[in-house]
């Protein structure tokens, strides 16, 4: 397990990233991210997140501007094991021969020598990320027998039994279930405490509050970086998602009997609201609980 | 009675063909609990065929067979992995497209420049007839490709299995397939010699299939591959002797009956494990 370590940064600068059919999907973007930080980055469908992502691993090469992990090029970082990796959808083949457990020790082989041979200490890693992510009772199971949400946690265990101080979530918590996702935020939040940084990208724009340090609004570049607190704003939301947010109001009348002015505003691109609460330009985040969510009925 | 079972291993030239056909065997199948799961199956076949422009070179010039097979199954593999990384052809095309190229090109060297190989033995091999020196090159190259397995193995799988995870540990994936695409064209080589070209494809294949369905757990099944491989190569070249029967066409035959026996009775993927889980679910 990684200390608390304050050099872990990814340091992206003057980033542009183009693909073959000429579509530039990161444009001039930069950014330095720290250890002991949650960052969610936060845009719409097609805003070049993933492509970010893919970048920062250095599986696309930009044309231009360059990553640097902990200070060294990518591919020392690599080489170092500093990175795991929770892809938004796993391009890999369900029928293949590997158990749950086999697919979270692919997560080990930086700690392995040249045969991979694992050890007892790999067998416990696996063990404990599959137990950190209630997936133990499955870890017998052929990968192709388990649902959506189970095969989503398998790929977040290996990330945990990897024991990088890097971690990228490529959108978590599409299509997992609310304690599933309560359970994948707690996790994040020990991981921070543990000193690693982690990069997030969601859609669940209410759970960002939650348990992100820090937001990386995005769309092709960065729109705004800083603090959840500051940077988190209606101003700031309605400008990375245009027209594309549902965005609903209540305020003076269907909201209260006196003259108070202040309105609730809903912002939600689907998944789990943002939720403002104040005088007009003047709302404050109001964190949604997943308490709340739990009681709701099904 | 027992005298009769060891008959076979009377003839030097008998011995020989059997534990040849053993270490092929096993090769191949070991290579074939890779190959089926990237849907590379034809791969097996492509390359039998694109090893033929440089064994007719090899002929012509006098090297080694093996030598000039391995160098142009070797460009042919490294061909279809380029075609592959600098389009967004599908695999299958790459490999239709280069063996068959390739292919034209043997048939070509060999129609201008007839030499001692004919186009029989290249087609069906000739196991019996197989020379000291060839069966020791064909030992040699085994010896060789199995280290690099045992090395490597689990590797190769992450790499098939998912390639950016390799990638994040810091593996090369597109080294490692080509290190698969060099250990495939040192088993088709082999292959071609003891079945020839038209059953490499059964070699390489058949085991991994009958694996595959044995067992979840990817270790497992290349040991399983690679022992059926070995059995079926050896068992064939014997029973050959009986039967005076085509050496290849009997180990194709015993690794396709094996298959059978997997396909209905496998404790978990076989039809009646399935018929039986279907009926206590009802
Ligand atoms: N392989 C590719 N070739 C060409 N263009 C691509 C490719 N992959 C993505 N793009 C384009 O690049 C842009 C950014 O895509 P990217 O996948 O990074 O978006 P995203 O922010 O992750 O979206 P989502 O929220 O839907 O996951 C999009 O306009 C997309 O059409
Ligand atoms: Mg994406």
């Amino acid at each position: 397990m990684t200390e608390r370590d304050p050099r872990t940064t990814i340091e992206v600068s003057n980033l542009t990233v183009r693909y073959p059919n000429g579509v530039i999907a990161v444009r001039d973007t930069s950014f330095v991210l720290d250890g002991g930080t949650i960052t969610a980055l936060v845009g719409i469908n097609g805003s070049g997140k993933s492509t970010l992502f893919k970048t920062i691993m250095g599986f696309l090469k930009p044309v231009e501007g360059l990553v640097r992990l902990n200070g060294n090029s990518v591919t020392a970082g690599l080489k170092a094991g500093l990175v795991a990796y929770v892809p938004q959808s796993e391009e890999v083949d369900w029928t293949f021969p590997v158990l749950v457990q086999d697919v979270v020790m692919m997560g080990r082989y930086g700690h392995m020598g040249l045969m991979r041979r694992p050890r007892a200490e790999d067998r416990a890693a696996v063990d404990l990320a599959l137990d950190r992510v209630g997936l133990i009772e499955l870890k017998t199971r052929q990968i192709g027998e388990l649902s959506g949400g189970q095969r989503k946690r398998v790929f977040l265990a290996r990330a945990l039994a990897q024991g990088s101080s890097i971690i990228l979530l490529d959108e978590p918590f599409t299509g997992v279930d609310v304690k599933t996702e309560s359970a994948i935020i707690a996790l994040l939040r020990a991981l921070r405490d543990e000193g690693r940084l982690i990069l997030v990208s969601t859609h669940n724009l209410g759970s960002v509050p939650d348990f992100c340090d820090k937001v990386v609004l995005f769309n092709r570049t960065v729109l705004a970086h800083g603090p959840t607190e500051t940077t988190f704003t209606e101003k700031n939301l309605l400008a990375a998602f245009g027209g594309t947010l549902r965005h609903i109001r209540i305020g003076g009348g269907d909201l209260h009997d006196d003259e108070d002015e202040r309105r609730v505003t809903v912002l939600t691109d689907d998944e789990r609201p943002v939720v403002l609460y104040g005088a007009r330009d003047a709302e404050k985040l109001v964190t949604t609980q997943t308490r709340s969510e739990k009681a709701k009925p099904e | 009675m027992i005298e009769f079972l060891l008959e076979p291993f009377a003839y030097s030239y008998m011995a020989r063909a059997i534990w040849v056909s053993a270490l092929v065997g096993a090769l191949c199948g070991c290579l074939s609990g890779y190959l089926i799961l990237k849907g590379w199956s034809l791969m097996g076949d492509a390359l039998s065929h694109a090893v033929v422009p440089g064994v007719a070179i090899s002929a012509i010039i006098g090297a080694p067979l093996a030598v000039g097979a391995f160098a142009s199954g070797l460009i042919a593999a490294g061909g279809i992995a380029l075609l592959r990384r600098l389009t967004t052809l599908k695999e299958d095309v790459a490999i239709g497209l280069i063996f068959t190229s390739f292919f034209a090109l043997g048939l070509l060297i060999v129609s201008l420049r007839p030499t001692s190989i004919s186009v029989q033995t290249i087609a069906f091999g000739n196991i019996l007839a197989i020379s000291d020196t060839d069966a020791l090159q064909l030992a040699a190259i085994s010896g060789i490709a199995f280290l690099v397995i045992g090395l490597k193995w689990r590797d190769l799988m992450l790499a098939f299995f998912d390639e950016g995870q390799a990638r994040i540990v810091g593996l090369n994936p597109w080294r490692l397939r080509l290190l698969f695409f060099a250990l495939l064209s040192a088993a088709s080589v082999a292959a071609l010699q003891a079945v020839g070209a038209i059953l490499v494809i059964a070699m390489v294949v058949t085991p991994g299939a009958t694996a595959y369905l044995l067992t979840d757990r990817f270790g497992r099944m290349l040991v399983l591959a690679t022992a059926m491989g070995t059995m079926s190569g050896a068992l064939g070249a014997y029973a050959s002797f009986f039967l005076d029967g085509a050496t290849g066409g009997l180990i194709v035959l015993m690794q396709t009956g094996l298959f059978l026996l997997a396909f209905l009775f496998a404790p978990k993927h076989g039809r009646f494990a399935l018929l039986r889980q279907r009926s206590a679910d009802t």
